[in-house]
């Protein structure tokens, strides 16, 4: 039987308030976060299997192509998802978005220069196997500019969503790729206080992984929140 | 020197951006590209209960509609069970997800969930689990939306009760106007609606 969630440490992901990331301010709770111990309503969550999804799904080369491969450079993203007890979380789905190339969304409100890629949507999802791994095939997404600072320009990243067993663990964040000079100027990135979990969301390049002559790949491991064993609490409690 | 503790930590979070429902809710987005849109239909055909819908708006510290919100909601069905806890009837997801319109109101079409088991005996009143996330927001922000009309219940509710300034319990209650509940959430500001760590 698992127990509760080991606390989310509030310390390590970024706080609400971060004004140099400027959208933040007018939409950053002020107020404290009510803490509550987990019942169902935290504790369960939803559930996606095979039927779910197309096996498909997961290669971005070729779930919106029309005419051809998009544009970019090839690449596989693959990791595993674990927990913190570093437990693998099978069957739950992962889904990524990102730019093409070029560093262009295909989203209506974007209208960076850079063009659109016919051939690439720019969103993919699988479910992990029974290891909690997973692999999206797609291309290196390109840097774009965004209006923070009038020259502010994000680095590489594909945006990335798990949900593991628990509503409580549901999870969104951006995987960075090893090398990338804009990593330390982007006032997002910087929402992290710690360079540790900088770190953490910077996905390595992973020769092992490449087909040769063919994609290259880069690695990302997933941790979500722990379930707390449970030897000592069969008794009824006081509060 | 001490043993090393082994856990991993935690992922941490970034802002889903605003281009979230590329991602997730890709129709939302101006473009089809899955056969099957997750989370489209929270309760399925065959469930008990009333059928219910919600409507209202994310509201950011100024006043003015977010509009590129995500929300994700999660609740028991008309019995009070959670999917996973016990069963439920087919095509019953418990799950969904919905992004606003253009002028910035979200819908939520599903069953009213019933009470709930809560911890050590307790009951919980009938409510949704919300998720929200958008540009803006560093890490999704949790909150419950409850049902005016179920006072009894709700003045028993462990979590309502836990909200220290009693008038700000309110702000996790949808009220029935005509055919719909009405469910405003307030990111900050004078009515800033309570968010939860979990
Ligand atoms: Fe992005």
């Amino acid at each position: 039987m698992t127990g509760e969630l080991y606390q989310r440490d509030r310390t390590w992901h970024p706080p609400a308030l971060t004004p140099d990331y400027k959208t933040s301010v007018a939409r950053s709770p002020r107020l404290p976060l009510l803490s509550l111990q987990n019942s169902d309503s935290e504790l369960t969550g939803p559930t996606f299997g095979h039927g779910d999804i197309a096996a498909g799904d997961a290669d971005l080369l070729s779930n919106y192509a029309q005419t051809g491969d998009p544009i970019g450079e090839r690449i596989i993203v693959h990791g595993r998802v674990l927990d913190e007890n570093a437990r693998p979380v099978p069957n739950t789905l992962v889904e990524v978005w990102q730019a093409n190339a070029g560093g262009r969304y295909r989203h209506v409100k974007d209208t960076y220069f850079a063009p659109v890629d016919p051939n690439f949507g720019g969103c993919g999802r699988t479910i992990t196997d029974a290891e909690g791994r997973y692999a999206f095939r797609t291309v290196k997404p390109g840097a774009y500019p965004w209006r923070n600072w009038t020259n502010s320009w994000r680095p590489a990243h594909i945006h990335v969503s798990v949900f593991g067993t628990a509503f409580a663990q549901r999870l969104i964040t951006q995987m960075y790729f090893e090398g990338d000079p804009l990593i330390p100027k982007c006032p997002i990135v910087a929402t992290l206080k710690d360079p540790a979990a900088v770190t953490q969301l910077t996905a390595a390049l992973d020769l092992n992984a490449t087909i040769p002559l063919d994609t290259i790949a880069y690695k990302f491991d997933i941790v979500l929140r722990g379930h707390r064993a449970t030897w000592f609490e069969n008794r009824p409690e006081g509060n | 020197m001490v043993q090393k503790l082994d856990y991993l930590r935690e992922t941490p979070s970034q802002t889903a951006g605003p281009y979230v429902h590329i991602g997730l809710s890709p129709r939302d987005a101006g473009f089809d590209i899955y056969d099957n849109q997750l989370g489209e239909d929270i309760a399925g055909p065959d469930a008990k209960g009333e059928r219910i819908t919600i409507q209202g708006r994310v509201l950011d510290g100024t006043g003015a509609p977010v509009r590129d919100v995500l929300i994700e909601t999660w609740q028991a069905n008309a019995d009070g069970i959670y999917p996973g806890r016990g069963a439920v009837e087919d095509g019953f997801r418990g799950w969904g997800r919905v992004v606003p319109d253009a002028e910035g109101v979200f819908t939520i079409k599903t069953v009213k969930p019933g009470a709930a088991p809560g911890r050590h005996d307790t009951v919980m009143a009938p409510h949704l689990n919300l998720w929200l996330v958008a540009r803006g927001i560093n890490v999704g922000l949790n909150t419950r939306m409850y049902f005016a009309d179920e006072e009894a219940l709700n003045a028993d509710d462990a979590v309502l009760n836990l909200i220290e300034q009693a008038h700000r319990r309110d702000s996790l209650l949808a009220q029935p106007d005509g055919d719909v509940y009405r469910f405003d959430i307030h990111l900050q500001g004078e009515r800033e609606t309570v968010f939860l760590d979990i």
